[in-house]
This record gives C-alpha cells, structure tokens and sequence, in this order.
C-alpha cells in the first residue's frame, strides 16, 4: 500500500518535471518561433529584441535558464504578467478561487443527478427507463457547450428572462450569475458519469451475491441500498474525481462565454495575448491539479476496493 | 469447405473484413437510435458534397446585414436563414462550413488514428521497453486537460487547418494507443498469431494483417464516438477564436462572431449551434447503434 503511494506519487512529480520541460521547450526556446519577436510584436526592431533579450537572460544557455525557471516556479515566483503589468500570482490566485466556486457547485449538482440516473438505468439494463436515461444522455453530451450556452442563454435569458446572460459579477457576487455557467457544464458531463455509473451497477447486478440476495428473498430495495450499492459506486469515484481534468477543459469555454472571471478564462486570455508568464503558470496549475486528481483517483480507489486493499 | 473457413478464420484479411463490416452497417437497420445516427450524418456529407448547389449565395459575399430568416434578397432568391452583421447568409455559410467540418474533422481523426494504432501495436505486440517507453509518453500526455493542451499547441505553433490536424492528432493518439495496446495484450495470444508467427512472417506484417483486423470491432466504435468530439474540438477552437482563420466559414468562428447579438438577432447564432450539435448527435447515435449491435453478436 505505502509502495503504491510511492509511486504514484513519483509518477505524478515526474509527469510534473516532463511536463514543464515541454511547457519550456515550447514557449521559452526558439523551437516553434522566437520568444522576443512573440513578446515584442511582429514589428519590434532586431535591436529592441536583443536588448529584451538580454534583460530577461534569454541570452544563457538553455539548460540554465531551464534550471533557473524552474527554480523560480518552485519557490512561487511565478514571473510578471505582460497584459495585467503585474506578479502573475496575484493576477492567478483570485481567478483560480473564482473557478473553484464554479467547479464546486457544478459538482455538487452533477454528482447526485448522474448517480441517481446512473443507478437507475443499471438496475433493470434494457428496461425502458434505461434506454430513456442512455439516449438523453448521448444528446446531451452531443451539444458541446458553446452551443448549449447558447441555448441555455436564448431560453433563460432572452425568453423567459430570468436569468443575467453574463456572470462578470461586477457588482459582487451573486448566486444568480452562478447557474448558467454551472447548468452548462453539469448537462455537457452528467451524462459520461451517469453511463460509467450505469456500467458499473450494471455489472454489480449480475454477479451472484446479488443474485443469492435476491433469491433468499430480501427485498428488492434493501438488494439495491445495501447489497448493490456499495460496490456499484466504487468505479464513478474514480470516473468522477478524473472529471475534475475535463472541469478544466470545460471551464474555458464557459467562462469564457459568460464573461466569468475564473482561471478559464485567464489561460485562453493568456494565450491570446501571448503573454507567456502567465499563460506558463496557467498551465502548470492546470497540470497540477489534473495529475493531482488522477492521482487521488488511483489511491482512493485501491483504498476502496477492499479486494486490492487486502491483498 | 471454402466458404465455411472464411467464416471461421476470422484472419482471411481485408477483403473479407471490409464485407463484414459492410454487412454490420446493414445490420444497423436494427437499432432505430442508430437509424437515427446514419440519417444525421448523412444529411450533413450530403449537404457538404452538393454544397455549390444548395447554397445560393456566396459565402464570403456582403450581401446584406441584419435581415431576417425568410427576407428576399435584392436578387429575389430568398435568405431562409437571414444574414449576419456583415450581410452574409446564413444558410450558404452553414451548407459551406459543414465542407469544412466534414474535411477536417476525418483528416484529424485519421491522422490521430494512423499514429495510435502504430504505437499501440508497437506497445502491446513487442511489449517490454517499448511499452514502458510508449505508455509513459501516453500517460503524461493524457494527464493534461485536453483544451490546455490544445490552447498552448495552438498558441505556439499558430492557428491553421494542417495546425489544428497536429494538435489534435498530438491529443488524441495516446488515448486510441491504451485502446489498441489493450486489444493487442488479448489478441496476441491467439492461435493465428502463432501460425503465422510460426510461418515466419515479420513482426509488422502479422500486427497489420492478423492483429490489426481483429481488433476492428471496438476501433470502429471508438472512431465514430471521437469524430463526434473531433468536430466538438474544431467548434470550440473556432468558438474561441483559434481555429481557422476568417473569413471561409467554421461554424464555431460563426458562433464567437455573432453571440455579441443574440439577444437581437437569435437566429445568427442559433443556427450555427443547432448545425454543430446535430451532426456530432449523428455521430454518436451511430456509436451506439453500432456498439448495440456488436453486443448482440
């Protein structure tokens, strides 16, 4: 068990290393383009770029200025944005809180509707509730979310007038900006959920010791809430905590839609602007979090399983 | 006798593979979500082939902004999706953008396949170092949040249709190798493999000819499903502003143009959404179908 944690937890710091050599590799060196000519503009004179270059030590070598950057994200310092003319962290941290309250309330609402749906379809496979719940969810996960903002937006916001189409939240914090976005990231995912949970019970149901319980007379509710359950729910944990990789896909697109001033829409600003400090820092977060979670995702579930606990 | 083998041996090839196949797709017949899936997507390759024909305007043409869906042109043809804030119709830059959609979107799928299929052989047929080496490059890849991965790809080396190809064939290909080393791990085994490892072919004739078809069945599903997303990755990145570059139609740019109006003009924005979401709907139905009916066997 603690050999596991090792290693995955060495896995998770290397995958970490190679990623940020990469992140280095593609937006630090000349390999896909000159660093000052993207920094300066197109129009810079070789003078102005060579002076840039020399102020920001992109004169060493490479394998120093590797050391060096990564030294420096180590320790927090995360470089100066170009766009906000400030520390990236203090531009970071308040957008990354931002994105956390989103990505709080999108699971607390997708994690119940997709395990109840899940759990539903894979007691009777087949059945018509099951194919029901399978279909809706292929159409949902269809629409990608730019669409279904769209949707979301022409219905609720248009139409029926009820709810603010942007969710900038200038005026503070309001709970009523929060629903769109989330409404459009729980219906683009419930349904990958919602199948996984589906397969899992599903296969629950046919074993034998469902099968015996089910023979020896108890009731079919008490078959499904004690019998089932526990097992069938061991899987989505981990389906749900790799979802937390996706959020951050998912976040992009819709804070970016609605005006939302989450880490989303930070990154996609970053890049846009290439403002390569922040759009670095952006990417190792997303990193760190992704390789985190999965890695949460493998230990929770060995922790689980008691079949892999104990052996 | 010789029929009954090409039944039996399920290793005869291509040729007899492709007729299975063919077959499997009459079979769809069956499943009436699947129906569903082929009437969508082939609409779309339809509109897309015969899109000279349909459309009635010029794409890229200013004709006239802001009318409304059903407003006759000056020219008495009829915009029956209205036009858009520079004057463009509707209808003519959907029918031309699903040209777009339907070229990439394969193009990407292919390409990510061609790559996945390689390695994962590789991984699973030679095992060992190669493995190691392989899924480890697939892990890392795979551990990044897909559209961060595409943002920096993007960012970094432009945007442009063949940049688009790369990224996402960069993105998707670990994902089809875990798939195909795993049907590799199972099919390796096989007494076939051993005939003709027995008769001396080479490791890559009996991976491309043995192996390789046998492992169709969930491959097939699985491209349908990824070109589904495939097409949901170009709408986003035209969505976001890094897709293709103006002014040829991309369903996604339409969306990211025209949202600013919705609230007045609904139906610029609208359309393009509905035009998107149906196709990939097609060709998830068509997955689904298709997965139904290789249960069933």
């Amino acid at each position: 068990m603690i050999l596991l944690l090792l290693k995955r937890i060495g896995f998770m710091l290397f995958t970490m290393v190679v990623v940020s050599i990469i992140l280095f590799l593609l937006l630090e060196t000349g390999l896909t383009g000159d660093p000052a000519t993207r920094v300066l503009g197109n129009f810079a004179s070789d003078e102005q770029k060579e002076m840039w270059r020399d102020q920001h030590g992109y004169n060493q070598p490479t394998v120093v200025r590797y050391a060096k950057w990564l030294g420096n994200f180590a320790t927090g310092n995360l470089g100066t944005s170009i766009r906000y003319k400030g520390p990236v962290k203090e531009v970071l941290l308040p957008r990354l809180w931002n994105t956390a309250i989103l990505g709080f309330w999108t699971f607390a609402i997708m994690i119940p509707l997709s395990l109840i749906l899940g759990v539903l379809s894979g007691m009777k496979e087949g059945s018509m509730l099951d194919r029901t719940i399978s279909v809706f969810g292929i159409l949902t996960t269809s629409v990608p979310e730019f669409a279904s903002a769209v949707f979301f937006s022409a219905l609720f916001v248009f139409g029926l007038k009820w709810l603010p189409g942007t969710s900038s939240m200038i005026g503070g914090f309001e709970f009523k900006q929060l629903i769109l976005p989330a409404m459009v990231l729980v219906v683009y995912d419930f349904g990958y959920v919602a199948r996984m949970t589906r397969a899992s019970m599903a296969e629950v149901m046919t074993s034998q010791y469902i099968r015996s319980a089910v023979l020896k007379g108890l009731p079919y509710r008490r078959v499904i809430l004690k019998h089932a359950l526990r097992n069938a729910l061991i899987a989505p944990f981990t389906v749900i905590m790799l979802q937390i990789n996706w959020l951050l896909s998912g976040v992009i697109v819709v804070e970016f839609f609605f005006a939302y001033k989450g880490f989303g829409a930070l990154l996609l600003e970053a890049s846009l602007n290439n403002d390569i400090a922040l759009l670095e820092a952006c990417a190792m977060v997303a990193v760190v979090v992704a390789v985190s979670s999965q890695t949460i995702a493998d230990i929770g579930y060995t922790f689980l399983n008691p079949r892999i606990r104990f052996s | 006798m010789a029929t009954q083998s090409t039944t039996q041996m399920p290793s005869v090839g291509y040729g007899a593979a492709i007729l299975r196949a063919i077959k499997s797709f009459g079979l769809l017949r069956e499943s009436w979500v699947g129906m569903i899936g082929v009437f969508l997507v082939l609409f779309w390759v339809i509109v897309a082939i015969f899109a000279p024909l349909i459309a009635q305007f010029d794409p890229n043409a200013s004709i006239q902004p802001f009318a409304k869906p059903g407003a006759v042109a000056a020219s008495g043809s009829t915009f029956w999706l209205g036009t858009d804030h520079m004057g463009r119709d509707i209808l003519s830059r959907l029918v031309w953008g699903s040209r777009t959609v339907l070229f990439y979107a394969p193009i990407a799928t292919f390409s990510a396949y061609t790559v996945g299929i390689l390695m994962g052989l590789m991984a699973g047929y030679r095992g060992g170092l190669v493995d190691d080496i392989l899924s480890r490059i697939s892990d890392i890849i795979l551990s990044f949040p897909v559209l961060v991965l595409y943002i920096i790809v993007i960012a970094t080396i432009g945007a442009s249709g063949i940049n688009i190809v790369i990224a996402i064939t960069f993105a998707s290909s670990p994902g089809i190798m875990r798939i195909v080393r795993g049907l590799v791990l199972d099919l390796r085994n096989r007494d076939y493999v051993a005939a003709a490892q027995t008769r001396g072919e080479t490791d890559w004739r009996i991976m491309l000819f043995e192996i390789l078809p046998n492992a169709r069945g969930p491959l097939i599903v699985d491209a349908c499903l990824r070109l589904g997303y495939v097409i949901i990755t170009i709408g986003v990145l035209g969505f976001l502003g890094l897709g293709l570059p103006p002014p040829d139609p991309d369903w996604g740019g339409m969306v990211n143009e025209t949202r600013q109006m919705a609230m007045v003009f609904p139906h610029m924005t609208l359309f393009p959404c509905i035009a998107i979401s149906s196709l990939i709907l097609g060709f998830n139905l068509l997955a689904d179908g298709l997965r139904e009916i290789s249960l069933r066997d």
